[in-house]
């Protein structure tokens, strides 16, 4: 019972976030509301016992890559969104297209979905077992990630640089 | 004890509310606010999975989604600002040359 | 114990530790009045009560009593809330820090802590990496270019010195083996060679304790690394349109971070409240909550003194030492502290 109380409660707390991220018309407000939605969702992963993966969710998702956005944000000084024509057609059909298809979606999954019950800390995840299925069995894509994220740096100083002072001069010639 | 199906209604509803934030605004750094959210429904659904099926590989899984997530999210903010420098707006539907 | 016993020994816990902490928050803006004041050759506050002991409420009644104004540029929703989201995630690590072994009251067995969690150690870094927020949300909602840029600053810094942070405490959580805060504690009982305590500064982990005390100084925008919110720099940074209740309550922000990174420095590096024990046993469990008080003491003292004798660090040397430096040590320390554990 205290089990799907909480799960609402969070639950509640993440479908209203996202729903405001969509509603809001400044990007400040919508970032803001991803973060709720994160912090919602460790809430969630704690219920289920994965603790290393929600502490890393806030420290992660919530701490680093959405401070991230806010700064680009910040630094692109993004202003509310302008309403075109473009937008008001997209709204006419996205809205109640996507409001269908979530519907059928949760209508499938609650219906057909089976007699699968979680009881509260179903799987309790300690650092301890993650950091040995980690090492042992997923090495491999373990560090393939690291690899990737050095390539994801490189890339992203590459194109976020200013422009060099050499082309002005080499046109000048 | 909550269904499992619960869990992954809720997943689905996040899922839901990205691709619709995704088709339907228009400012480019929210696009991509929603592409994180879906990624988010997505663990979700992972870590229900892996309680259901009593296998800690599934929230090993979500550390690697949110690596790749850490690694896109850097890169598609630069290009972003790549972006802004030489266009001076954000609005999707003002992006559409080519060639200035 | 049954829930209702537990939810109300709970909230009466955190009532209490609430409490202690705001006035340990007023008091060490006494103590580093005082101290700064000494160092440079004057008295401190010294008019209100004995010794100045007062003027803690005096300030209080001055941002209570002060003209709360908002500027009309500034961005209103995010402008009123960004003090708010700071002072919350600053008080919110007392929750897991525990002073003590524990007591018996009314023949129950009360840990002196509001919740030991295993994983306590990553939840305190995880409400350090949301403080962030606070700083940046102020300085663009001020909607000024020198708060804009001090909240950019002061922000990029404590994203960067957080990487170091938490890697100088991965090497006490290889000695130890658990995230869980009492058990790190615990972990550093009893002594070696007679007389020297088994603290982890003395037991390998004293340049894991050097890296740990630079960045904590970066992390609370502290002096040498207050760059962002120095007055003469950036006209107070991120806190520059501010007055009142909202500037008090990033006061209060800062000195509370400063009063959760020195329990932390004590609980992982300096044995918590392990100390000598002596007396009946009343006194003998209360004294571990009497070492451990004068251990945070110590470190903020630490705090101030420093505060008082260097110069700053500008921007472009602070970033530098933080990446270039500090993280490559903080690996280093880290290599060695695994190849020392796993050989034996």
């Amino acid at each position: 019972m205290l089990h799907l109380i909480l799960f609402l409660a969070f639950g509640a707390v993440c479908v209203a976030g996202a729903v405001n991220l969509l509603v809001q018309r400044h990007p400040i407000n919508s970032a803001l509301s991803l973060v709720v939605v994160m912090g919602a969702l460790a809430g969630e992963y704690l219920l289920l016992g994965a603790e290393f993966v929600g502490a890393v969710q806030v420290i992660v998702y919530a701490g680093a890559i959405m401070v991230l956005f806010v700064f680009v944000i910040m630094l692109l000084n993004a202003g509310v969104e302008e309403r075109t024509k473009g937008s008001r057609v997209a709204l006419l059909f996205g809205i109640p297209g996507m409001v269908i298809g979530s519907v059928l979606i949760a209508w499938v999954l609650l219906t057909r979905s089976g007699s699968g019950e979680v009881a509260i800390g179903a799987l309790p995840g300690p650092p301890k077992e993650i950091a040995q299925l980690l090492f042992h069995q997923f090495l491999l894509p373990f560090e393939v990630t690291s690899v990737l994220v050095l390539i994801a740096i490189m890339g992203a100083v590459v194109l976020a640089a200013k422009p060099g002072p050499a082309q002005p001069e080499k046109k000048e010639e | 004890m909550v269904p499992l199906s619960y869990y992954l209604a809720l997943s689905g509803i996040l899922f839901a509310c990205g691709v619709t934030g995704f088709l339907i605004k228009r400012n480019i750094i929210t696009i991509f606010m929603s592409i994180e959210l879906m990624l988010n429904g997505v663990n979700l659904s992972f870590v229900a999975f892996a309680a259901h099926w009593h296998a800690l590989s599934g929230q090993v899984f979500v550390f690697f989604v949110m690596v790749v997530a850490a690694a896109e999210t850097a890169v598609g903010l630069a290009i972003i600002i790549a972006v802004y420098r030489t266009r001076e707006t954000l609005n999707v539907d003002q992006i559409n040359l080519l060639k200035l | 114990m049954t829930i209702q016993t537990f939810i109300i020994v709970s909230v009466i816990k955190t009532v209490i530790a609430l409490f202690v902490l705001l006035t340990a928050v007023a008091y060490s803006v006494w103590l580093e009045r005082k101290v700064v004041g000494h160092i440079q050759n004057r008295w401190g506050p010294t008019r209100v009560g004995p010794f100045g002991l007062l003027q803690p409420l005096a300030d209080g009644v001055k941002f209570l009593f002060k003209e709360d104004l908002t500027p009309p540029h500034v961005y209103k929703p995010l402008y009123i809330a960004a003090p708010m989201i700071a002072v919350t995630f600053a008080l919110f690590s007392i929750a897991l820090i525990p002073i003590g072994n524990s007591i018996r009251i009314f023949g129950l067995n009360i840990p002196l802590e509001i919740t030991d969690v295993n994983i306590g150690l990553l939840i305190i870094l995880g409400v350090t990496s949301l403080g962030v927020y606070g700083v940046a949300l102020s300085g663009w909602s001020s909607n000024s270019k020198y708060s804009l840029l001090g909240g950019l600053r002061a922000s990029a810094q404590m994203v960067s010195y957080e990487i170091a942070l938490g890697l100088s405490l991965v090497g006490v959580l290889i000695t130890t083996g658990s995230f869980s805060l009492r058990d790190i504690v615990n972990a550093q009982g009893g002594h070696f060679w007679g007389f020297i305590p088994r603290w982890n500064v003395f037991h390998g982990q004293i340049v894991g304790f050097f890296v740990y005390l630079m960045s904590a100084y970066a992390e609370t925008n502290r002096i040498p690394f207050d760059l962002p919110e120095a007055e003469t720099e950036l006209v107070a940074g991120y806190h520059t349109e501010y007055s009142a209740m909202k500037f008090a309550m990033f006061f209060m922000a800062e000195y509370a971070n400063m009063i959760t990174v020195a329990c932390l420095a004590t609980l992982l590096f300096f044995g918590g409240w392990h100390g000598p024990l002596f007396g009946p046993p009343l006194l003998q469990s209360l004294l571990p909550v009497f070492w451990f008080v004068a251990k945070v003491f110590v470190f903020m003292f630490i705090y101030i003194w420093v505060r008082g004798t260097l110069p700053r660090f500008r921007y472009d040397q602070l970033m530098a030492f933080g990446w270039k430096f500090l993280l490559p040590l903080a690996i280093a320390n880290l290599v060695v502290t695994a190849l020392v554990v796993a050989l034996q």
